[in-house]
């Protein structure tokens, strides 16, 4: 658990971050939204002391910040930022090696968890773990990044726009795949960015920031059902809402479920469990369908999902 | 290993050069037909080249030390204020003629070796401290906040993650340094220190050009295989800290 209270930073006469409380619990992901330059990164490098805050009280499960050495402190916590800042003369298991290595692992125990860590964010260890970042693609890189950070099993993670440099397909597979792991892992995140559909993605709480405030500090149905001010009303979009609304939900929420899944017919065509209503609303415009069957990741069939019970209860 | 082969061939043929001079005398004698001496005897090439090399190799020691101490120092959080003022001290050694330290430094040391030694390093400080600070400050920010985002501390940063990337540019500064004191140390003859500037030296006070060449020639050669070293020493840095990029 991360503790924040009434946590000011300064640079010189300038305000950075203005007496913000939150609280971010453990197993969530917390989501810090805003503009630049709103205080969302000063903020999360508060929380490893990259910066140290100027007022207020820093806790990390129950331990003040300031009272611990910071090295132990950053080496519980993994880390990742934009641009990957993965160390170009050491190859990729080396990378992400590095933080069992400065605990002092036994080598079989680090070659284990890299090989590890190499199939959990889908790297094939015959072809990259012996290559160099600046051989890796952007999004190869920014798993190593991410792979590096998991390395020591840590409780915490930040991560400081750690997609924001990719291009749009690929960030979303990275999205995709970090709810894929944080479904396993469950650690304690603070994400920070400035897109807004990332955010409600990923966040379990989103915290929207400007000026140096916290504005609003909530799930992401709430942020969209009832922005706390003008500001947070524009940022999540006015126009677009209920669509947005409806990328929180999945279709396995709406769906008719017979008590038994039953084996699909051949060639039949239908959704993923896991789909999200937007895109079982946009598939079944397009193709034209009032209702459709759903299929789970074993390829049996679930359940059916009507048009007319996505549009009534959706958003 | 085929990276070494040119410095030591050119090791080689320097130390045959310097061991087997008289055997160009016939060379020389045909240059300078009316002289008695064309070989220079007074002391033997080779004991002159391991004094030159011992004055170029302990200045270059000293010399990158303290350039390199002088460089992180000023790079660090607690020496940034200092940093203008160690490139000054560093621009002053390069500024001052090492004829003028050498005038000043002899009343002081005395004749011989020392005068030359506080010159030499002296003027080969800029070069490598010039290339510690744009290496140092080469380094990719993001590189060095992931480092210590991760827990290093800073001094592990600097140890496993600043110095190899920057090695490479401050390996080119000692080059550039060093390839130039081999010249400048020469002039250290002028003041007792025995180096390969001796036959230049005698050569011009009594109008032999034979002697002035065969100085001038062992000094271009022993330029030429130190810089050939470095260029060895430069590939394998490559190939150890910055695969990817070597061919």
């Amino acid at each position: 658990m991360i503790e924040l209270k009434n946590v000011t930073r300064r640079f010189g006469d300038a305000v950075a971050v203005d007496r913000i409380n939150l609280t971010v619990e453990t197993g969530e992901v917390c989501v810090l939204v805003g503009s630049s330059g709103c205080g969302k990164s000063t903020t999360l490098r508060m929380i490893n002391q990259l910066l140290p805050h100027s007022e207020g009280q820093i806790l990390v499960d129950g331990n003040d910040v300031t009272a611990m050495n910071p090295e132990q402190l950053r080496l519980n916590m993994g880390y990742v930022i934009q641009g990957t800042g993965l160390f170009p003369h050491w190859t990729v298991a080396r990378n992400i090696a590095m933080v069992p290595q400065l605990l002092k692992w036994p080598r079989e125990r680090i070659d284990e968890r890299v090989h590890e860590l190499l199939t959990l964010l889908d790297l094939d260890q015959a072809t990259h773990a012996n290559k160099y970042p600046q051989q890796l693609s952007g999004g190869q890189a920014q798993r190593v990044g991410v792979a590096r950070a998991l390395a020591a099993n840590p409780n915490i993670l930040l991560m400081d726009e750690p997609f924001g440099a990719l291009d749009a397909i690929t960030r979303e597979n990275l999205q995709l795949e970090m709810l894929r792991i944080q479904s396993q892992l469950r650690k304690t995140t603070v994400f920070v960015t400035h897109d807004i559909d990332e955010a409600l993605r990923l966040a379990t709480r989103i915290a929207v920031m400007d000026q140096g405030r916290i504005i609003q500090h909530d799930t992401p149905e709430n942020i969209l059902r009832r922005p706390a001010s003008v500001f947070v009303e524009n940022l999540v979009g006015k126009q677009d809402r209920g669509l947005k609304l409806m990328s929180l939900h999945t279709v396995r929420d709406l769906m008719e479920a017979p008590p038994q899944p039953r084996e699909p017919e051949p060639g039949a065509d239908g959704l993923k469990e896991d789909d999200s209503l937007r895109v079982a609303l946009s598939i079944m415009l397009w193709q034209n369908w009032s209702q459709v069957p759903v299929f789970n990741a074993d390829g049996q069939e679930t359940g059916t999902i009507t048009r007319d019970r996505i549009i009534q209860e959706g958003a | 290993m085929r990276v070494w082969l040119p410095p030591v061939m050119l090791t080689v043929l320097l130390c045959a050069l310097s061991a087997g001079m008289p055997a160009l005398e016939p060379l020389f004698e045909w240059m300078q037909p009316d002289k008695q001496n064309v070989i220079y005897e007074r002391e033997s090439f080779l004991f002159l080249l391991q004094n030159h090399l011992m004055l170029v190799v302990i200045s270059a020691l000293v010399g990158t030390v303290a350039a390199v101490a002088g460089g992180i120092f000023a790079t660090r959080p607690a020496g940034r204020d200092f940093l203008p003022l160690v490139s000054q001290i560093a621009s002053i050694g390069q500024t001052f003629p090492p004829v003028a330290v050498l005038a000043l430094a002899v009343p002081v040391l005395g004749f011989g070796e020392a005068p030359i030694l506080v010159a030499l390093i002296l003027y080969g400080l800029l070069p490598i401290l010039r290339n510690t600070l744009a290496g140092l400050e080469g380094v990719d920010a993001t590189v060095r906040q992931a480092a210590l985002g991760m827990g290093m501390s800073p001094f592990q940063v600097l140890l496993q993650v600043e110095l190899p990337l920057a090695g490479r540019v401050i390996l080119a500064g000692i080059r550039t340094s060093v390839t130039i004191n081999i010249a400048t140390a020469a002039i250290g003859s002028t003041i007792g220190a025995r180096t390969l500037g001796d036959p230049v030296i005698a050569g011009l006070v009594n109008g032999n050009t034979a002697y002035v060449l065969q100085g001038a020639i062992l000094i271009g050669m022993l330029a030429l295989t130190v810089d050939s070293l470095f260029e060895a020493a430069e590939r394998v840095w490559d190939r150890r800290f910055l695969p990817q990029t070597a061919g």
